[in-house]
């Protein structure tokens, strides 16, 4: 019977030439990653096995990015722990402020990940990298650490469904409304423990920024993983960073899906989910008008280049509303550098927003723009859970990069095309 | 193993930011974390909650982030153990590696009210409304993972392999 990638790239990472959904399997790992916040708990557990060295200094990664630049002193002692450890074990990937960035940008950039791979992170939007055909999920602290020891981890074979999309994507319609219209369709747990497997003419065309925002999101529908194919595009993003070899894998004709579901996309939308849940999903013409207090643009969701000269696009020449406070995070600071040299950086600040350093910051609810009660933030991130973005009472909507920046332009949710 | 506890009920879709707010997320300690625990579902749950107790909860408890902050706070709390119609991905695989026991009983669930006193048996998944007098069967562990709780977790897990040698670390 005939295999999907990420039954592949499991098979293959377990030494095996065939495996079935709902076996149990014990994997070598080509990454593992964690953060300023996951990384601390994990390294105290890996403390416990009294070991002199980490399974191999070249695949672990650690970047402090949720609560960093440090925010107070408790997430000082955090990054300190997490900087010290680094040191100690001579982890070769950490990344210090300064060559930072929210690690889901930064990872594929600096050529960590690669199509083929298998990758976990102590964070759940590790799922990203699926987007270069890679099969990557995210895991809790203990199981970083139990990795950071081993180098394997125990993964369940996930069952997959496919997702075609076919149809020509609209103006101003892109990865991050394909992504959000899927998770209205399927719900929050409609993937869960499955791998979500984008596939068809529009996802074929589709730029390596836009595939990473619906990877990205795959955790929102439940899923295992969410995965691409590694094509032409691919390659020609992964070609100048990878330093080392990868292989891709291509889902076989007769491989067995558990649900196949098809999307035409002609008259597609923007998308916007509202409150507090990503399947509380409406079109854009059904959500407009929703007057807010703040627009978030950035994470790791929507803080690449290609989201930021959206942004620049149609904030160009234009003044955002007095009564909206605008942050925008690129992604990295290598984003940072080229959106400055682009010009998109001076664009956005006599716009009149804010440009932040790379950081999570808001997203989590962690720092720089936090909501008060009753307060209403759109942002291009990933979740919109009740207080994620600050007080329990607040609100967050989440949308593209062109729906934000129209959004802070008019003061309320606004559709591209109303700038 | 036998517990006893009383249920606190949730609805559906509890995701860990509900369950350990990010902005407690600057530590992770047990004990502070506690203080916080499911805070943004019910604010009063930290004052209610008592050792012992046991969380219910709808379909698909712990969805979101993959923060072991979140069964660290259920456990801190005293919570003995966790059952909901279905658990999301992350948060299962870490209650069985940190050793915090859930279980997934559709039926149990809805028929138990706030403040139900339940016996759960660990061992055979058995749980008893000790009110209504109904017992429930939930689904059982596969063995691998069966086998990681009964250590207390992964690490020790790990560590015991390790010291026979198992793996090569
Ligand atoms: S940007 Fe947001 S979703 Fe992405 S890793 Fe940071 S906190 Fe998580």
């Amino acid at each position: 019977m005939g295999m999907t990638i990420s039954q592949k790239i499991l098979a293959a990472h377990a030494g095996r030439d065939y495996v079935e959904p709902g076996e149990l399997l014990n994997c070598r790992l080509d990454v593992v990653l964690g953060n300023d916040v996951t990384a601390p708990v994990a390294i105290s557990e890996f403390k416990r096995l009294e070991l002199d060295e980490v399974f191999d200094q070249n695949k672990i990664v650690l970047v402090p990015d949720h609560f960093a630049p440090n925010k107070d002193i408790k997430s000082a002692e955090q990054c300190k722990l997490m900087r010290e450890f680094a040191g100690q074990y001579g982890i070769k990937n950490y990344f210090e402020i300064g060559q930072m960035g929210i690690e889901h940008c930064l990872l594929p950039e600096q050529g960590l990940v690669l199509p083929g791979d298998l990758i976990i992170g102590a964070d759940s939007h590790t799922c990203t990298y699926g987007a270069l055909g890679a099969f990557a999920t995210g895991v809790g602290s203990t199981d970083m650490a139990a990795a950071m020891a081993t180098g394997e981890a125990w993964f369940k074979v996930p069952e997959s469904i496919k997702f075609i999309y076919y149809g020509e994507l609209p103006p101003w319609v892109g990865g991050k409304d394909l992504i959000l219209h899927t998770i209205g369709d399927i719900g929050v747990e409609g993937a869960r423990y499955m791998s979500m497997e984008f596939t068809g003419e529009v996802i074929e065309k589709l730029s390596i920024d836009n595939r990473f925002t619906m990877a990205n999101m795959a955790i929102e529908a439940g899923g295992k993983n969410g995965i691409i194919q590694a094509d032409e595009i691919t390659l020609d993003y992964v070609k100048k960073r990878a330093k080392r070899p990868f292989t891709i894998y291509k889902s076989d004709p007769d491989a067995v899906y558990s649900e196949v579901r098809e999307y035409d996309v002609s008259k597609l939308e923007p998308v916007v989910a509202f409150p507090h849940l990503p399947e509380n999903t409406r079109p854009i013409s059904e959500a407009a008008g929703v007057v807010l207090d703040q627009v978030v643009i950035g994470s790791c969701t929507n803080g690449r280049i290609e989201d930021l000269q959206i942004a620049a696009q149609i904030m160009k020449g234009k003044k955002i509303h007095p009564e909206i406070r605008t942050i925008i995070l690129p992604g990295t600071q290598q984003i940072l550098l080229e959106a400055m040299r682009r010009g998109y950086i001076e664009i956005f600040i006599e716009a009149g927003a804010a440009v932040s350093t790379p950081t999570c910051g808001p997203c989590l609810g962690g720092h720089m723009g936090i909501l008060a009660r009753g307060e209403k933030a759109l942002a291009t991130t990933n979740r919109n859970f009740v207080g994620r973005m600050g007080h329990p009472e607040s609100e967050v909507y989440l949308a593209s990069p062109a729906v934000a920046a129209a959004s802070a332009i008019k003061g309320k949710i606004a559709a591209p095309w109303e700038v | 193993m036998i517990l006893s506890g009383r249920v606190h009920k949730f609805g559906a879709d509890i995701d860990t930011d509900a369950i350990i707010p990010a902005r407690y997320l600057n530590t992770f300690d047990p004990g502070e974390l506690a203080q916080h625990c499911m805070e943004d579902a019910d604010p009063r749950f930290p004052e209610k909650v008592q050792a012992g107790d046991i969380i219910a909860a709808d379909k698909n408890f712990g969805c979101g982030s993959s923060r072991e902050h979140a069964p660290i706070a259920i456990k801190g709390a005293g919570v003995s153990c966790v059952i909901a119609k279905s658990f999301a991905r992350i948060f299962y695989r870490n209650c069985i590696n940190v050793g915090l026991p859930i279980l997934e009983c559709s039926e149990a669930v809805d028929a138990m009210q706030d403040g139900d006193p339940l016996q759960v048996d660990l061992d055979t998944g058995k749980i008893i409304n000790l009110r209504s007098k109904e017992e429930y069967q939930a689904m059982p562990f596969p063995p691998f993972m069966q086998q990681i709780m009964d250590k207390g977790g992964l690490i020790n897990y790990v560590k015991e392999r390790k010291e026979r040698d198992e793996v090569e670390v």
